[in-house]
């Protein structure tokens, strides 16, 4: 037996935002849910590396530790770049067009400059991931970072190109935020990683 | 409380609002239409229907298995044949049948119904989350047929697997397809958290949310956090294999536990992954089937959580037998027989609701009453195998395989036959014989019992597992016997419940909105549910939405209706906090499945593949993300912003 | 209805009496094990047949009668108050026999372990697809015994298995004695083991190692101290020399085929390590890793096509004429 459809008690919404920001956006929680998952995979390879390390007598085995160099700059320019990072973050808040696109610029710049170091870093790891498990961990571990940093890096170059068109609205600010968010992640990832790859080998070294 | 079930709100013939509806969330029509869709019932009837393929193709594999031990030292099969047939087997039950279906396929179809929601968060996703499920599979079958299938065991222990013991492609095959799934399964643990966060009915606060939806929450979690342990072992075997990486290579400082622990890491979790959707099955057949609610409500939900943590706490019982130190071993068992406690607790709350009821003893009840003698003896089993001493002598025999199968058919498929007979009406809108399931009923539980119980015996009796043969004198002749003609009483069942599938869909008698009387929100709208889902967004004033509701129980107004719009809630107390917009169907989502699929099987053969591959992958992405000039026009100018 | 029946297969089942089985202890530790194995089954067998009763009595007394559908019940808070009580009440028996299954769990775990301190004699073992490679270590290296598939122990007394695998992982089981313990490339681990009386039990290798998994076998013999003895110094010796021509043609037909590129028999020029040690292989009651008997008939069908028997294994096939196969099995016959 169907009810009466009028008169019917009702929760209006109408007066409610849709551009939202944070933990009231769905947005936010989808990036939230990919980093858990790809944290998870980075506390994994690590335990790994770890796990090898209790195996063996020696670490590194039979070779030198990577070189502190290129690893410690790209460290300083991960840090750095938290600066015009939370900058254009916090204006896209606001929907600040003009800080937005220069913030995001910007960070495509500093994309550039951690892959050219990232390159150079590869180059001087001191170790082959076909001679050692000790090669393989350090390779894969850097190697995932590596992806993540290429990612991070294409997605802002599509958002910035996005950011010159005419096709432009509340929901893309929320993505530049989330964007921002993400290179967070892509930066905290890295201090754990830097630390296991080049001071772990000095560290431990008995 | 209200001691009577609302009637769900139906539009009438021609009306204005269903129709403007209806306009906007109809699923696209026509051959390329089918390759847009976005709708959470659409995946939803995808995932289910795929999923049963691949248990039946599974369930012929393991005929052919009972066939080839039915006589011992038998030629009906070689060994090399026998190790594909069995890992496939293990492999496809596990990763295309158990986790995509008690998972994937029931959440995304009955969580966005049950919180109220027209859809389930990031729908395109979701799509491409199918699409790479069922690529995978295919693929894995095309490797099979070509007898390229995986042959190591469904869980493909290095070295057998590794570069040197295990030649040609069949592991990296078995590794890609752990890829495909493990992509697919995370991306709707992803989709089903947000949407039990963020877009539940108002009202619906933490202590209302049907327990159904607890269950499946609590398993994306255990999804997220377990699945990376599968993707890190299988990344590090097929690095192995094709890039000459040493993980596990001994010599040079590898290790083949690594390999272990980082598997087991999941797969321990991954067995709840399993189960957890089949105990909340049970939880929401049981209230309405003993027409109360749920005794023990917060018990249950908080008993489900502390099995999602404990089960995470369990792994290494799976390698009590390769040395571990004494100490571990005494953690691990301890952890292992407590997991029981929050099981157990769920199995008096359920007793206790049943015997406190009005019990209606229809077919999904029978299923349950099932559930509850066949998994509890794999339970029982399951404290055998937790204590160390007694693992080491049934580990790795067939008293295993019968303790996982009690657990698994029995906590899984029992309640799933369950779930379709009571489900069933609201998907396709129509029932199902009454008649021809209690047979289908009847004959798996005697089937079942008669296929698995033997094999405690012949455990015990000696026979180890993944043996394409015994010997003669071994006295296991007889047991194995006794399990494969209890094989033929399975098929015989599923055939039966397939005809009862089909005769039900030709001109089965129609289904009412609400045919059991249930409370949760699935039955507040028509069977099957419209495009939109319900006429008007419900509002929730307890735990039994239609059974608590208050007289007059406000609907949700004032969204737009000309555009897919949906109501985001706080996650505790679920007060409405904003509105967002859907995206349209589109084809990105499986081109990009497409992309994403030739990237991982190329790099079967060639790891530079994984490069070349990401560039069309990165297209297609680009392109489902781009924004559409009217979609932004619209949305700019009706642009609301939140007050920071 | 299903539970009585398995009970029923359960214990009525034709005996565990075999050579095979975890329910016919031969030594203590089986039998501790076999101890906290039967706590096990009658706790939760009567656990479980309990929860069935209950269950299946509520379910007849609460069922209603006819197609009519009622409407759902009003809640009774008294009522789930006494139903709270004894479901905390089932739930903290559950813990108490949950307690008690794991503190005998680690009395046997400790028990079957504390017998390695009393070990008298180490044995290696290493795996290999799809045989038992056996080493008994002596200090003095011509006293090294190596045989195949067949381990001999001191009955009485603490016996060390010290084990690995050459290649995949397989794992060492003798269920009337012992639970299992997996052999790993890259690491040795310890099983110790005691057999009361002299007799033979079988093993079986207990983790899937590949194509030949199913046969891959192996026997424990336990002798008196004293006759163990005696058949350890007759594994030490070298194969005897040919007595007579046909014979002697027998070992020329073994020193000339590719027998030699996998087997040694000591006093001759063979001497690989890559498939198993045949100086005494007359001594052995079965071949192939436990799969045939060790009979003339079994042993010519197994030298001339081992494919046929273990598919996939490592043994080629060795076609020859029916004399050079009768000598050569004349030949293997003197290699006690």
């Amino acid at each position: 037996m169907a009810e009466d459809i009028k008169p019917r008690a009702v929760l209006d919404v109408s007066a409610l935002p849709n551009v939202t920001f944070g933990t009231s956006s769905v947005t936010w929680w989808g990036i939230i849910g990919m980093m858990a998952i790809e944290g998870g995979v980075f506390a994994l390879v690590i335990a790994s590396y770890f796990y090898l390390h209790s195996r063996t007598n020696t670490w590194p085995p039979g070779v030198l530790p990577p070189d502190l160099l290129w690893g410690s700059l790209n460290t300083a320019i991960f840090l750095l770049s938290v600066i015009p990072n939370e900058w254009y973050r916090r204006r896209a808040h606001k929907g600040d067009l003009r800080a937005v696109q220069i913030g995001l610029v910007v960070m495509t710049l500093v994309g550039v400059a951690n892959l050219v170091v990232r390159y150079m870093e590869l180059r001087h790891l001191n170790c082959d991931w076909t001679q050692t498990a000790y090669g393989s961990a350090v390779w894969f571990l850097i190697g995932l970072h590596v992806v993540h940093l290429i990612t991070d890096w294409v997605d802002t170059v599509v958002l910035t190109t996005l950011f010159f068109t005419p096709r432009i609205e509340g929901k893309r600010f929320v993505d530049a935020a989330e964007n921002a968010a993400y290179w967070y992640f892509v930066v905290i990832t890295w201090i754990p990683i830097y630390l296991v790859i080049y001071w772990a080998p000095r560290w431990l070294r008995s | 409380m209200s001691t009577s079930t609302v009637s769900p709100i139906l539009p009438e013939a021609g009306d204005p609002k269903a129709q403007q509806l209806e306009a906007i969330w109809r699923e696209p029509s026509g051959f390329i239409g089918w390759f847009k869709a976005v709708h959470h019932t659409t995946i939803g009837k995808r995932y289910m229907v795929t999923a049963f393929i691949f248990f039946l193709a599974a369930g012929i594999l393991a005929g052919l298995m009972r066939l080839q031990l039915a006589f011992p030292e038998a030629h009906i099969m070689g060994p090399d044949l026998y190790n594909q047939i069995f890992t496939m087997h293990g492999s496809v039950m596990m990763f295309l049948f158990a986790v995509p279906m008690m998972f994937e396929a029931l959440s995304v179809y009955f969580v966005p119904l049950m919180v109220g929601a027209r859809n389930i968060a990031f729908p395109r996703l979701n799509a491409y989350s199918y699409y790479l499920y069922v690529m995978g599979g295919i693929m894995l079958f095309c490797f099979f047929f070509t007898n390229t299938g995986p042959d190591r065991g469904w869980f493909a222990y290095v070295p057998l697997s590794g570069p040197d013991y295990g030649p040609g492609k069949r592991a990296d095959v078995w590794a890609q397809l752990i890829t495909f799934t493990e992509v697919s399964a995370l991306a709707v643990a992803v989709e089903v958290v947000v949407t039990v966060f963020k877009l539940r009915a108002p009202g619906m606060s933490l202590n209302r949310i049907p327990l159904f939806v607890w269950g499946q929450v609590v398993t994306a979690f255990m999804v997220i956090f377990a699945m990376p342990g599968v993707v890190v072992a299988s990344t590090m075997l097929l690095l192995d294999r094709t890039t000459s990486t040493q993980f596990f290579n001994p010599a040079v400082g590898g290790d083949v536990l690594l390999y272990q622990h980082l598997f087991w890491w999941f797969g321990h979790p991954e067995v709840y992954i399993i189960f957890i959707p089949g105990t909340v099955i049970v939880s929401s057949i049981i209230t309405t089937f003993s027409r109360r609610h749920i005794f023990g409500y917060l018990a249950i939900v908080l008993s489900v959580i502390a099995t999602g943590f404990i089960a995470f706490g369990l792994w290494v019982h799976h390698m009590f037998a390769t040395g571990i130190p004494q100490m571990s071993e005494s953690f691990f068992t301890a952890a292992s027989m407590m997991i029981a406690i929050p099981t157990g607790t769920q199995i008096f709350c359920w007793v206790a609701t049943i015997v406190t009821g009005k019990v209606v003893l229809k077919t999904p009840m029978w299923w349950v009453l099932g559930f509850f003698f066949v998994f509890i003896i794999g339970g029982m089993t399951g404290i055998f195998v937790a204590a160390v001493p007694v693992d080491l002598q049934v580990h790795d025999t067939y008293f295993v395989v019968a303790h996982f199968h009690y657990v698994l058919i029995g906590g899984a498929v029992f309640p799933l036959f369950g779930a379709f007979m009571y489900w069933f009406p609201k998907i396709t809108g129509r029932m199902l014989s009454e008649k021809l399931g209690m047979w289908s009923f009847w004959l798996f539980l005697i089937g079942f019992n008669i296929t698995f119980f033997p094999m405690h015996i012949a455990g015990l009796r000696g026979m180890p597992r993944r043996v394409y043969t015994y010997g003669p004198g071994m006295g296991l002749t007889l047991l194995n016997q006794i399990e494969s003609c209890g094989y033929i009483l399975l098929f015989i069942s599923v055939f039966m419940f397939l005809i009862n599938v089909w005769m039900s869909l030709r001109n089965g008698e129609r289904a009412p909105a609400n045919p059991w009387g249930g409370g949760t929100l699935e039955w507040a709208t028509s069977s099957p549910p419209p495009s939109y889902n319900f006429l008007y967004l419900p509002t929730v004033n307890g735990r039994e939405a239609l059974w608590d509701a208050a007289p007059n129980q406000p609907v949700v107004v004032g969204l737009h209706e000309d555009a897919r719009t949906f109501l985001t809630t706080r996650i505790i107390d679920a007060e409405p906090e904003g509105t967002d917009e859907f995206p349209a169907p589109t084809i990105w989502p499986f081109l990009a499945a497409v992309a994403t699929t030739v990237m991982f099987i190329g790099s079967i053969f060639r790891p530079v593949a994984v490069s070349i591959g990401a560039i069309p992958i990165a297209i297609t992405l680009i392109a489902w993300f781009w924004p559409t000039r009217q979609e932004a026009a619209r949305r700019r100018e009706r642009d609301k912003w939140q007050k920071t | 209805m299903g539970a009585i029946s398995q009970l029923a297969m359960l214990l009525f089942a034709p005996g565990f009496h075999g050579k095979q089985t975890a329910l016919s202890p031969a030594g203590p530790q089986a039998r501790t094990i076999e101890h906290t194995f039967l706590l096990i089954f009658w706790i939760t067998a009567v656990v479980y047949v309990i929860v069935i009763a209950v269950l299946a009595i509520g379910v007849w007394r609460a069922r209603i009668h006819g197609n009519e559908l009622p409407p759902p019940q009003p809640a009774n808070p008294v009522h789930d108050r006494i139903v709270a009580r004894i479901v905390a009440g089932a739930l903290g028996v559950s813990i108490v026999l949950l307690f008690i299954m794991l503190v005998s769990s680690y009395r046997t775990s400790h028990a079957t372990s504390a017998l390695a301190a009393s070990s008298a004699l180490t044995i290696n073992v290493y795996g290999h697809q799809w045989w038992w490679e056996v080493e008994y270590p002596n200090k003095e290296p011509y006293k090294i015994v190596h045989t195949a598939n067949e381990i001999h122990v001191p009955a009485g007394v603490p016996v060390t298995i010290h084990a690995t695998s050459r290649d995949v992982i397989h794992s060492f089981w003798a269920p009337n004695i012992h639970g299992k313990k997996d052999l790993l490339p890259g690491y040795f681990n310890d099983l110790t083991l005691e057999v009361d009386q002299p007799g033979n039990w079988r093993g079986q290798c207990a983790e899937f190692c590949g194509e030949q998994h199913a046969h891959m076998s192996f026997e424990i013999v336990a002798q008196s101290p004293q006759d163990f003895q005696r058949w350890l110094s007759a594994q030490a010796l070298s194969a005897p020399g040919p007595t007579t021509p046909q014979i002697a043609h027998g070992q020329q037909v073994f020193l000339s085929h590719p027998c030699v590129m996998c087997h040694t028999i000591g006093g001759t020029t063979a001497n690989s390590r890559v498939g198993p040690d045949l100086t005494h292989l007359a001594s052995r009651s079965t071949i192939a890793a436990g799969t045939l008997p060790n009979t003339i008939g079994n042993l010519a069908g197994w030298i001339s096509n081992p494919q046929s028997i273990k598919p996939g294994c490592r043994m080629p096939p060795n076609p020859m004429s029916s004399t050079d196969l009768n000598d050569l099995l004349a030949y293997l016959e003197t290699l006690r």
